[in-house]
C-alpha cells in the first residue's frame, strides 16, 4: 500500500499471526477466552437451530440460496455493469476498486473531497478486509466504529475475532472496563460507576455514539446485497447504528465486494429469510436498509459505491474455490465449528475466520496464483473435515470439499518451491509406496506389529522412540500399538477364519 | 449427504459380498474384521476377502496430496470389481469411496493418466456399504442375535453420519442387543478432534476437542464407548488411556458380533 509515511497503527492488523496450530495454541491455553466463546457458540447454535426448523422449506431457502448466487457468479461482469448503469440512473457515482490500494485510495478522496476529518462507519467486512480505518488514519481523517461491538474492538485496540459477533472473546465486565478507560480518550466518556448491565453499557454507547451521528458528515459503509436490476444496495443490521449512519451524513460511501450482487429484487426474499436466521437466529433482522441512488431532500445526497474485487476474480476462476463467493457472511459456520469454538477467531489471523475464512482467506490471497505464507497455508489444514459446517451453511457451501482441494494446492506449491521434499512429503510418499501392493503393505504390517510388540505396553504406547512428524500425537494421548498379526495374515493363516 | 444404497440385483444367497477392512483396521484393528467375518457368517451369509485391496487413498486425499491416490484407487476398483456388495466397518473409509473416489477418477483424466477410471469407480464405488447399511438395508435385520451385558455410549462418527447418512441404523441395531444398556452421550454430534492428519498437525486444537468428549465419554456413566470408525476410537481411546480410564473402547462390530460377556 503507498500512502505517507506510516505512524505507529491504531488499528492493529492481523498481519504477524503465527501459523495455525500455533496461534491455536495460545488461544487454547486462555482459560477466559475458551469459557466467553464455549458459552456464546452453544447458545447461538441451539437458537439458530430453534428457528430454522421452524421452517418447512428451510432446505429450498437454502437451494435457492446456492442457486441464485451461482447464477450471478456465472454472470457476473454483465450483472455488474446492470448494477453501474442502474446505480448511476438514479444519482449514486460508482467506482471500480482492483485491490484494497485503489478501494481505500477512492474512499479517501471522495471524503477529502467533501473536506472531511472523520467517518462514521457501518459494520462491514469489505472495508476491514482493506484495512480501511487505518489507511484512512493515515491520511488524517478519524473513523468512528459505530456497530456496538465494532466499537467495543475498536476502543479495546483490538481485533475482531467473528465475522458477525466481533467481540464474542469479550464478556461484560471486560466491556465495561473497556468502555471506562477508553471512551473518554475518543468523545463522550462513560458515565461514573459504569456497571456491567447490559442495559448500562448500552445506554453509555448509545450516548458515546450519538455525538459522532450528529457531527459526521460521511458516512462508510458495506453492502449485504445489491440488486442489479434496481440499483438498489441493502444493508441489515440488529441495532439501528447502520441506519443512523446511512440516513444522517451528507455523503455515503459503500464498499462492496462484486460478488455480492442479486440479479433482481425478488432474489432477496430467499435472503432476507435465510440471513437472518443463520446469522441471529431471528426470523427477521430489526433494521433493513435499502436505498437506491439519491433522493432530493432525503437521506445522504451524494452516493458512492465501491466495487471491489481484492482477489475475487481469481476466486472465480477456480471451478472448485469458487462456491466459496456465495458466502452471505452469516457467520453459522463459525458458530458450529468444533475448532473455531476453542480457538476463536484471531488465531486465524484474518477478518474472515472459522471454517469460510480458512477457505476464503487463502483464496483472496492468491493460493492458486502464486505461493504463500506460511499462515495462510496453514489455513486449510485448520479443520477436522467435520462438516458441520455443511450442514448449516444457507448457501451450501461444501466447505470440507474446498478445505481438501486447497490442500492440494498448499502440497503442490510445497513441492514446487523446495528443492528437497519436506519431511511429510517424504512420509507421505513412503506410505503410499507402500499401499500400493497387498504384498508391500503386508511386509510393513508385519514391521509395525515386531515394532509395536517391543515398544508397547498393555498394547499402548506412551511415546513413540526419538523424534517424528507424530510426536504431537503423545502429549496427551496414549496411541494404540499395531496388531502383532494383521487382518490378511490372520485370513492366509486360517483360511478366512475357518481353522481358527 | 445421504445417497442411495447399492442393492444387488439377484438374491441375497448369490450375491458375493466382499469385506474391505480398510489399511487401517487391517493393521491397527484386525479383531474388528474378525467380527465381521463371524457377524456375517452368523447371519448365513459368507464374506470373502479379496487379498488385492490395500486402501482407499483417504489419508493422502485428505491431506493434498491426491494425485498419490490415483494408483490406490485404480487397485480398488480392480481387487473389487467381481463383487456385488463390499462391506466394511468404516464410515469414513466408506465415504471416501462413495464420495471422493470419483473426484480421484477425474483428476485420473485430467493427469491423462486413466481416462477409463471413471467408468469404473462409477460402478463398484456405489457397492461400498458400511457395515449397518448392509445389515439395516441389504440384509434387512436389526437383531443379530448378539448378547452384550454392558453399559455402552454411541459417538456417531462425523464421516458416517454427515459424509454418508448412516442415520440411526447404528443406534436401532445396539438397541435390539440382549443385555445391552444404551446411555446417552451428551453432544453426541460434537466432533471428537481425530481428523486425521489434523490429529497430529494441529495437536493441540485436536486434544482439546477429544478431552471435552472424553468428559462427556466419563460423564455418560458407560463402561465401553462404541462407534462406527477405530480412528476415532483410536484417538479417544488414547486419550482415555492417558487418563487411566478403565472405559474401553469397541467397535461397533465386535459388540454386534458378541454372543457372551466376553469383549
Amino acid at each position: 500500500m503507498t500512502g505517507p509515511a506510516p505512524r505507529p497503527p491504531h488499528e492493529p492488523t492481523f498481519a504477524g499471526t503465527p501459523p495455525f496450530p500455533v496461534a491455536a495454541r495460545a488461544a487454547l491455553a486462555d482459560a477466559q477466552l475458551r469459557a466467553n466463546l464455549g458459552r456464546a457458540t452453544a447458545t447461538i447454535r441451539a437458537k439458530r437451530a430453534a428457528v430454522v426448523a421452524e421452517r418447512a422449506d428451510w432446505e429450498a431457502l437454502r437451494l435457492a440460496g446456492a442457486a441464485i448466487k451461482d447464477e450471478v457468479l456465472r454472470d457476473l461482469p454483465s450483472l455488474l455493469e446492470e448494477l453501474e448503469q442502474a446505480v448511476t440512473a438514479a444519482g449514486g457515482t460508482v467506482h471500480w476498486a482492483r485491490d484494497a490500494a485503489e478501494a481505500n485510495a477512492i474512499v479517501a478522496d471522495v471524503a477529502l473531497s467533501h473536506g472531511a476529518r472523520e467517518v462514521v462507519k457501518v459494520k462491514s467486512m469489505a472495508t476491514q478486509e482493506i484495512e480501511l480505518n487505518e489507511a484512512l488514519r493515515q491520511v488524517g481523517i478519524d473513523v468512528w466504529e459505530t456497530d456496538l461491538a465494532e466499537m467495543i474492538v475498536q476502543l479495546g485496540h483490538d481485533l475482531p475475532s467473528h465475522i458477525l459477533v466481533p467481540a464474542i472473546h469479550r464478556n461484560r465486565t471486560e466491556i465495561r472496563d473497556i468502555f471506562l478507560d477508553e471512551m473518554g480518550r475518543v468523545g463522550r466518556p462513560a458515565p461514573d460507576g459504569l456497571t456491567d448491565e447490559p442495559g448500562d453499557l448500552a445506554e453509555a454507547a448509545r450516548l458515546h455514539l450519538r455525538e459522532k451521528f450528529l457531527r459526521a458528515r460521511v458516512a462508510v459503509s458495506g453492502a449485504n446485497f445489491a440488486v442489479a436490476q434496481t440499483g438498489t444496495v441493502v444493508v441489515v443490521e440488529s441495532e439501528g447504528n447502520g441506519r443512523m449512519c446511512l440516513t444522517l451524513p451528507d455523503v455515503l460511501i459503500t464498499v462492496m465486494g462484486i460478488e455480492k450482487l442479486v440479479p433482481t429484487w425478488r432474489d432477496l426474499e430467499v435472503f432476507l429469510q435465510s440471513l437472518p436466521r443463520s446469522a441471529t437466529a431471528e426470523r427477521m433482522n430489526p433494521y433493513t436498509s435499502m436505498w437506491t441512488g439519491v433522493t432530493p431532500g432525503d437521506g445522504p445526497q451524494a452516493f458512492h459505491l465501491i466495487l471491489l474485487d481484492n482477489g475475487r476474480t481469481d476466486v472465480l476462476s477456480d471451478t472448485v474455490g469458487r462456491q466459496a463467493l456465495r458466502c452471505i457472511r452469516c457467520s453459522a459456520c463459525l458458530n458450529v465449528c468444533p475448532v473455531y469454538e476453542r480457538t476463536g477467531g484471531r488465531a486465524y489471523g484474518s477478518v474472515y475466520p472459522g471454517p469460510i475464512g480458512a477457505i476464503l482467506t487463502p483464496q483472496l490471497r492468491g493460493i492458486a496464483k502464486h505461493p504463500v505464507d506460511k499462515q495462510t497455508a496453514s489455513l486449510p489444514f485448520a479443520s477436522s473435515l467435520c462438516g458441520a459446517c455443511v450442514d448449516v451453511c444457507p448457501v451450501r457451501i461444501d466447505i470440507p470439499e474446498v478445505l481438501v482441494h486447497l490442500r492440494g494446492q498448499v502440497v503442490r506449491q510445497s513441492e514446487a518451491t523446495h528443492r528437497l521434499p519436506t519431511a511429510e512429503a517424504v512420509v507421505m510418499r513412503a506410505a503410499a509406496w507402500t499401499l500400493q501392493t497387498p504384498r508391500r503393505l503386508g511386509l510393513a504390517e508385519r514391521a509395525a506389529g515386531l515394532g509395536g510388540g517391543i515398544f508397547g505396553r498393555k498394547g499402548m504406547l506412551r511415546r513413540l522412540p526419538g523424534p517424528g512428524p507424530v510426536a504431537g500425537w503423545f502429549a496427551k494421548r496414549d496411541l494404540k500399538v499395531p496388531a502383532r498379526e494383521s487382518f490378511r495374515a490372520w485370513w492366509r493363516r486360517t483360511g478366512g477364519g475357518e481353522a481358527d | 449427504m445421504a445417497q442411495d444404497v447399492h442393492r444387488p440385483a439377484q438374491g441375497l444367497s448369490r450375491m458375493r459380498v466382499a469385506l474391505f477392512i480398510t489399511c487401517y483396521n487391517d493393521l491397527m484393528y484386525p479383531e474388528v474384521g474378525r467380527a465381521v467375518v463371524r457377524l456375517l457368517r452368523r447371519l448365513g451369509h459368507d464374506v470373502e476377502f479379496p487379498a488385492d485391496q490395500t486402501c482407499c487413498g483417504q489419508m493422502h486425499f485428505n491431506s493434498g496430496y491426491q494425485d498419490a491416490c490415483i494408483p490406490l484407487v485404480q487397485r480398488f476398483v480392480e481387487a473389487f470389481a467381481d463383487y456385488d456388495v463390499i462391506v466394511t466397518p468404516s464410515g469414513s473409509c466408506a465415504s471416501m469411496v462413495r464420495r471422493y473416489h470419483p473426484f480421484v477418477a477425474e483428476l485420473a483424466a485430467d493427469r491423462g493418466v486413466d481416462a477409463g477410471l471413471s467408468e469404473r469407480v462409477a460402478v463398484v464405488s456405489p457397492r461400498v456399504l458400511e457395515l449397518t447399511e448392509f445389515l439395516v438395508d441389504v440384509l434387512e435385520v436389526i437383531d443379530v442375535g448378539a448378547r452384550f451385558p454392558h453399559t455402552v455410549a454411541f459417538h456417531p462418527t462425523c464421516h458416517s453420519t454427515r459424509l454418508l447418512g448412516v442415520g440411526d441404523r447404528p443406534m436401532r441395531l445396539l438397541a435390539a442387543v440382549e443385555g445391552l444398556t444404551l446411555v446417552d452421550l451428551p453432544r453426541s454430534a460434537a466432533c471428537c478432534g481425530f481428523g486425521g492428519t489434523f490429529a497430529v498437525k494441529n495437536a493441540d486444537t485436536s486434544v482439546a476437542m477429544g478431552l471435552d468428549k472424553v468428559d462427556d465419554v466419563l460423564g455418560s456413566g458407560a463402561e465401553v464407548l462404541t462407534a462406527g470408525d477405530t480412528s476415532c476410537l483410536m484417538h479417544i481411546g488414547g486419550l482415555l488411556s492417558r487418563r487411566r480410564s478403565r472405559v474401553r473402547v469397541m467397535h461397533l462390530a465386535e459388540i454386534l458380533a458378541a454372543t457372551g460377556t466376553v469383549a
